[in-house]
């Protein structure tokens, strides 16, 4: 009944895992920018991961998640063959690809890996990407030689220069943006602040620039209003208007305010699964 | 049996043993704890046995309510629920959450000068109390269970009460069912949204295994127009296809401040409490927003619901605020009225006009415009005007929006060859709730918008009637 995880690898060990999972009903239909709600027990809470990968072929779907709290820590507790109890997708609206020239893609963190899906799409209908993606510091890069596999055009940042340039993915951005002229898109995903900060660089430029919203979901189907965001003045459920939308138009710090509702529930949670971790060794 | 009417007086109603209020308010306990055998016998005994018993028009699915009120009185617990099962498929279900005082009961003659026969509470006693003996029995007006067709197969969409009405009328003509559901748990708003002091999930769940044991199938986390379109199940072979995928859309006020911290749908917060459980976090894990002032906006069965959850949720005030009067609220009046006593307030003729927060982002207040009762609209109910200048500022630290739903989204968007009416609602066929495409049937709020319980399965009815002609 459940959905096996055929593969586990922690990319950047105990923060950054990818799991591959047998789920070939959703494998069969998933696009670029889609995601899931996925459930790691029967006591867990239902969250949206998005689809990194598809192997359409052999059924499986790919899930590259940080680890921030507990249900993504208890995720990181399953193994290879293990099962989630429920995958459901692919949810939301899949990114628009069509053939429009040069689309930069930005990627930062986890994010790197749904970009990753995202650009992938963009080279397969004949666009030139060209991608850009930020960490850290070099360790904390994620699908740098998948990207490279297909695209050429792979820009490094890392905060504290380790890997490409010494600084952020904004950066190196706005050098692309002042060199080149004719660049159809920007698409950036990765955290909130980073989203912010790439549709604040490329709002001078007149560029479109789509965003892949993160809010809080509960059903993921849009039933409940939790994902709302008011984009342009008006009120859109992240879960099936979007997630992605025109990054200029996205009101960001009424997101950032949203992600902080539970908080304090969310810290309770992880408190008392860390300790039950260590009780049962 | 035949003197039952002679011997008869009229005496109130037997009155429904409750938890106590102050208690119940805290805990997510049933709140009617039912009859007895001779509580449920007594009430029985009021029913005069009409000639042309007006209750029955009053239920959408026409139980034969005095038939199976006389078998209570002679005890023959298994011909009560024989008579209920003939055309209800979810009595202990409908028993609990019908409005009963706008159908059976508001039309029992009874009621015209005295109270009407209890029949809600009748009827969940005897689906309560009748042991099921076989699963066919339970679910279907049949007998004996049908063989198997290998060949005939119907796909349900939306796993609500209309659904399962298909599924068990279906199922018990041999007809293999699949019901696709988009959530990992099935029964829709059974499930999701009435919460558990008001329709305990055993009881449901008690109710799903009767099909289970039928041969429906269950696939949970289907997302119909997803996961899987109409036109896959029909390439799929299927034979029919029931669309019962609900109104869950909520509505907003579309008021300034609606999307600060603290201000949910009554879908979200019933939904995380009721099929996330929030109720027993962190046992749980996901989380419901505490709050200390709680306004519930709108005065339906989710408005109290919604209420009554909050209140069990910790919260120290919780009040109804509501543009009529107390004598329009849409909810039920008994839940109006179990709400009231557990300490709900209620703020008539007074609508929200804007939420306000602090720099955080989360909410403080909203401001109530008052208003008052003007001329009766389209629909009869007096329409609710604002009085100039009189607001006021109502502090709170979460608000519930509970003013309605709109169509389920999801599946209708990949439909694009579904006929809808002007309301986005999908357009069926009355005689047969057959859709724009053939052998694709819709029915529930699907189709009616906001309903009940009841009407949702008298919908499937109507549709496996229809589909079990055509495939028979
Ligand atoms: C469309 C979408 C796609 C996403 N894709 C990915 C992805 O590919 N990889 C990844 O690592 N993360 C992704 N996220 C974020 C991921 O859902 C959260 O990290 C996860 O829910 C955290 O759960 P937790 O219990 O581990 O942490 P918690 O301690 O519960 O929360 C940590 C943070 O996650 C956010 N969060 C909590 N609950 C939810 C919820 N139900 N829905 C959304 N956010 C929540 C909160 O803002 C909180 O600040 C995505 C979110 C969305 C909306
Ligand atoms: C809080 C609340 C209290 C209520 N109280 C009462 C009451 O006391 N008495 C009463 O008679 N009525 C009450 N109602 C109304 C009643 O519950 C509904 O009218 C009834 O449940 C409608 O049944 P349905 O079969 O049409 O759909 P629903 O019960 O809405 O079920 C629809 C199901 O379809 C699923 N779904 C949606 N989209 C898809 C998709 N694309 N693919 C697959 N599955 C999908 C949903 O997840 C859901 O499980 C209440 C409703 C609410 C919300
Ligand atoms: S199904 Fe509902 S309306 Fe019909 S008799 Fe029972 S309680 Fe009354
Ligand atoms: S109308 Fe009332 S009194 Fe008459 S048969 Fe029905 S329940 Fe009995
Ligand atoms: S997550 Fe419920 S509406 Fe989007």
């Amino acid at each position: 009944m459940g959905y096996k995880i055929l593969k586990k690898e922690e990319l950047i060990p105990g923060q950054t895992t990818m799991v591959v999972i047998d789920a070939p009903q959703i494998a069969k239909k998933a696009k670029p920018g889609n995601f899931v709600m996925l459930r790691t027990t029967d006591h867990g809470e239902r969250i949206p991961l998005t689809i990194a990968d598809c192997d359409k072929k052999n059924g499986t779907i790919t899930i590259v998640y940080l680890v921030v709290g507990k249900t993504t820590a208890e995720m990181n507790t399953l193994q290879q063959g293990d099962e989630f109890i429920d995958v459901c997708g692919p949810l939301g609206k899949p990114t628009h690809i069509e053939k429009s020239g040069t689309v930069i893609c930005v990627g930062g963190g986890t994010g790197i890996a749904a970009m990753h899906h995202i650009a992938k799409g963009h080279v397969a209908v004949g666009n030139r990407v060209i991608a850009i993606v930020g960490a850290r510091s070099k360790d904390l890069l994620l699908f740098c030689s998948e990207l490279s596999s297909f695209c050429p055009e792979l820009r490094i940042a890392t905060d504290d220069g380790s890997e490409g340039h010494k600084g952020f993915v904004t950066e190196v951005l706005k050098d692309i943006l002042d060199n080149e002229d004719d660049i159809s898109e920007v698409v950036a995903i990765g955290p909130v602040p980073m989203m912010e900060a790439v549709c604040n660089v490329t709002l001078p430029y007149e560029v479109k620039t789509t965003v892949s919203l993160n809010s809080i979901m509960v059903d993921g189907i849009g039933m409940c209003g939790a994902c709302r965001c008011t984009v342009d003045g008006e009120t859109l459920f992240a879960c099936v208007d979007g997630p992605e939308f025109d990054g200029h138009k996205v009101d960001f710090s009424e997101l950032k305010a949203r992600l902080r509702q539970f908080t304090e529930q969310e810290e309770e949670s992880m408190e008392l699964f860390s300790k039950e971790c260590r009780c049962n060794g | 049996m035949a003197d039952v009417k002679k011997t008869k007086k009229v005496r109130g109603r037997v009155p429904m043993p409750h938890q106590d209020a102050a208690k119940r308010a805290r805990n997510f306990e049933e709140v009617a704890l039912g009859y007895s055998r001779e509580q449920a016998i007594i009430e029985a005994e009021r029913c005069l046995q009409c000639k042309k018993p007006l209750c029955q028009k009053g239920c959408p699915v026409e139980i034969d309510i005095k038939g199976f009120i006389l078998a209570i009185c002679d005890n023959d617990l298994r011909g009560a629920h024989d008579i209920i099962r003939k055309t209800n498929s979810l009595p202990a279900v409908c028993g609990r959450v019908c409005p009963q005082e706008t159908q059976c009961e508001g039309m029992c003659i009874l009621g015209k000068k005295y109270e009407p026969v209890a029949i809600g509470r009748l009827e969940r006693y005897v689906a309560d109390t009748f042991a099921a003996e076989s699963a066919c029995e339970d679910v279907t007006d049949l007998n004996t269970c049908a063989l198997e067709r290998e060949d005939l197969k119907v796909a349900c969409i939306g796993a609500g009460p209309s659904s399962l009405t298909v599924a068990g009328y279906l199922a018990g003509r041999g007809i293999k069912v699949d019901v696709f559901e988009a959530l990992h748990e099935p029964g829709g708003v059974l499930i999701y949204g009435i919460p558990e002091f008001r329709l305990p999930k055993s009881v449901v769940a008690r109710e799903l295994s009767g099909l289970k044991e039928l041969g429906v199938t269950f696939k949970c986390n289907w997302v119909g127009g997803k996961t899987i379109t109409i036109q896959d199940l029909l390439e799929e072979g299927y034979n029919a296809i029931f669309i019962g995928v609900g109104a869950g859309l909520p509505r907003f006020l579309n008021i300034p401040g609606e999307n600060l911290v603290g201000v949910f749908s009554a879908n979200e917060y019933l939904t995380r409490v009721n099929l996330g459980r929030a109720y027993d976090f962190p046992n749980y894990d996901t989380p419901a927003y505490y709050a200390r002032r709680v306004a519930v906006l709108g005065a339906g069965n989710v408005a109290m619901d919604s209420a009554r959850t909050a209140l069990r949720m910790g919260a120290e005030e919780v009040s109804i605020i509501y543009r009529r009067t107390e004598g329009e609220m849409p909810a039920r009046h008994e839940e109006v009225k179990h709400a009231i006593e557990e300490g709900v307030k209620i703020r008539c003729l007074c609508g929200p006009s804007a939420f306000h927060g602090d720099e955080q982002g989360r909410l403080k207040g909203l401001i109530i415009q008052k208003m008052a009762l003007g001329d009766p609209d389209e629909s009869g109910r007096c329409r609710p005007v604002c009085l100039d200048g009189e607001t006021e500022q109502f502090p709170c630290d979460m608000a519930i929006i509970a003013v309605g739903t709109r169509p389920n989204p999801v599946l209708l968007e990949a439909t694009p060859d579904l006929g809808l009416n002007k309301w986005g609602y999908v357009k069926v066929d009355p005689e047969t709730g057959e859709t724009s495409i053939p052998n694709v049937f819709a029915g529930g709020d699907i189709v009616t918008g906001a309903a009940t319980v009841i009407s949702a399965m008298g919908a499937g009815r109507k549709a496996a009637r229809e589909i079990a002609k055509r495939l028979l």
